[in-house]
């Protein structure tokens, strides 16, 4: 069945690169645009969280190197840091758990389905992403099928509810962000040759251990690309929170967002959006290092 | 039971499968529902209607911020699509200095929190005094600047899985190089083009995070949602989200069965493998992201 991977067409020929301005005229614009769009933006995030906190967007503000800034919103504002990477860190797990099943049932068990299921991952994220969290906010409300279900069967107090609680919440970033675990899974685990699990299983590894000896390391780079791409907009995400969740819920993303639009205070929401930016790069470059693949990045 | 064992990681998947289509089909559902009077009902499927259906318009703003949202969408499309080919060919095909340091550029984008890349760029727009003139065009510029990344990596992994020997056939036939690129390359490359082209739209369509930031008072579609999720909502945007899941479906069934049939046409029966859905898709998630740099 799965012959046709030994017939891959041939490596890619040498294409030759050429030299000269062209290749710098092509690239330049593009080149351009995400500097001053996007790399000189993050030198006015960085400015902006150190300036002085009586400005406005219209007074302007001054530079003042206010490293007070930092402490302020530490102080304020780290029950919501705690809770983004706690409400993240869940949500990425149960993705990983999820995605994982999803991602080897396509890869190994589905057959001539595959193509069909691989769509089938996708299609419901060409919904309007407001659109479908709004529509968990239905499926979860007070008296609602599920929650009555559940109320029944004593899983929920009979005045329990799922909705604007932290269940609400993680649920919404997990199924959200489902499909930046799968994707990456899959591509992984359907390079795997399946001669050697089954050859594990010849050699008398029971499924279980051939699974985690066999397969899982070898889609270590799957598990690891998936987890960053889940759990970094899954820490920064307000969406979810803000549909499903309650004030005891607020996120760092919650807070980045309502002190720019509604208080206006761009010193400490700057400020606030540094720290986040500098947590996941620690994050990320801890969790590459201790997973030894530091040639992923 | 050995049937079963056989078979259950399949039906797991498949449950997982069942569990995101959940609110799918309740968007499907409620876009029949006749919204009821009382406020403490709006959860619940009341009536059959299609009125939501016949009468997409009835409240204005939502049209209005539909329309927003399509026109960022084509601009920003067309805008990332020019911009990210042409640096996909300068990366593939040319020779230039800083190639890791560019790299890195066209990947950060891909990894940086939304919120992060919003809120900076909104601190750049403060800090140029563009703070009353947040809007139509600043919206642009966000949406172009997000959605270049994608392109360039779409576009990019088609090119290099393309190799030059049939641009060198058509110069041996004595082909111009624009005839080269005009008749052999181009044509082979447009389907990633096309592909990254619809990607931009759904990202730029679908854009919350860094849109609301930026937007000053424009309001776009889910900026709209956004803003009726605290009172009623109104039923007309399961209309539109379901239109979307439709649309979106069909454009990405007819590009398979067109590249199938173009397989078979080409190759006798050979099995197609799904990176043509995958690639499009999934370039925000695809390992391609991490293997940029």
């Amino acid at each position: 069945v799965r012959s046709w991977k030994t017939c891959e067409p041939p490596a890619m020929s040498e294409t030759v690169r050429k030299k000269g301005l062209t290749g710098y005229i092509l690239l330049a614009p593009a080149m351009f645009w995400l500097l001053l769009f996007f790399l000189i933006p993050f030198y006015s995030l960085l400015a902006a969280s150190l300036f002085n906190q009586g400005g406005s967007d219209f007074r302007g503000y001054t530079m003042v190197y206010q490293w007070s800034n930092y402490s302020e919103v530490i102080q304020s504002y780290w029950p919501q840091i705690v809770r983004s990477l706690i409400y993240g860190g869940i949500a990425t797990f149960q993705c990983l758990i999820l995605g994982y099943v999803l991602a080897y049932a396509i890869a190994f068990k589905a057959g001539r389905w595959k193509n069909l299921m691989l769509v089938l991952v996708i299609a419901p994220f060409f919904t309007s992403f407001l659109v479908r969290t709004l529509s968990w906010k239905l499926i979860l409300a007070d008296d609602s099928v599920v929650v009555n279900t559940l109320q029944f069967l004593h899983i929920v107090s009979p005045d329990g509810h799922l909705l604007y609680t932290p269940f609400s919440v993680v649920m919404g970033l997990t199924y959200n962000f489902l499909p930046f675990m799968v994707l990456p899974l899959f591509a992984s685990i359907d390079k795997i040759d399946y001669r050697l699990i089954e050859a594990s299983n010849d050699l008398y590894a029971n499924p279980v251990v051939g699974f985690f000896k066999v397969t899982f390391p070898l889609s270590l780079p799957g598990v690891i690309s998936g987890t960053l791409l889940t759990f970094i907009p899954a820490v920064g995400d307000y969406i979810n929170d803000q549909l499903l969740g309650s004030t005891q819920t607020r996120m760092i993303g919650n807070t980045i967002q309502s002190l720019f639009t509604e208080a206006n205070d761009y010193p400490a929401a700057s400020a606030l959006s540094v720290i986040l930016m500098s947590m996941i790069v620690v994050l990320v470059f801890m969790y590459v290092k201790f997973a030894g693949t530091e040639d992923l990045l | 039971m050995r049937w079963l064992r056989s078979k259950i990681v399949l039906i797991l998947g498949i449950l997982v499968l069942v569990y995101t289509f959940v609110p799918i089909a309740v968007v499907v559902v409620m876009s029949f529902n006749k919204l009821p009077s009382e406020q403490s009902k709006i959860y619940r499927f009341n009536a059959f209607t299609l009125d939501n259906w016949l009468h997409p318009c009835a409240d204005p703003s939502m049209c209005t911020a539909l329309r927003t949202s399509i026109f960022i969408g084509l601009f920003a499309t067309i805008g990332a699509t020019i911009l990210g080919t042409l640096a996909a060919f300068a990366l593939v095909r040319h020779q230039f200095v800083g190639r890791s340091s560019t790299n890195v550029l066209i990947f950060l984008p891909m990894a940086a929190p939304e919120i992060v890349m919003g809120s900076s760029l909104l601190a750049l727009f403060v800090a140029g005094g563009f703070a009353g003139q947040l809007g139509f065009y600043t919206i642009l510029i966000a949406h172009i600047m997000f959605c270049l990344s994608f392109v360039i990596v779409t576009v990019r992994s088609r090119l290099a899985g393309l190799s030059d020997t049939l641009e060198q056939a058509a110069a041996d036939l004595y082909a111009t190089p624009q005839q080269a690129f005009r008749k052999v390359t181009f044509p082979l490359v447009f389907p990633g083009i096309l592909g990254a082209a619809l990607l931009s739209f759904s990202l730029s369509f679908d854009d919350f995070i860094i849109t609301n930031l930026n937007a000053g008072t424009t309001t776009t579609f889910p900026m709209y949602v956004y803003g009726v999720s605290r009172r009623t909502i109104p039923m007309q945007i399961n209309v539109v989200g379901t239109l979307m899941l439709i649309i979106s479906v069909l454009i990405v069934v007819g590009g398979e069965v067109r590249s199938r049939a173009r397989m078979r046409a080409l190759a006798g029966p050979k099995p197609v493998r799904a990176d043509s859905v995958v690639a499009a898709a999934s370039a925000r998630s695809s390992a391609g992201a991490l293997d940029a740099v």
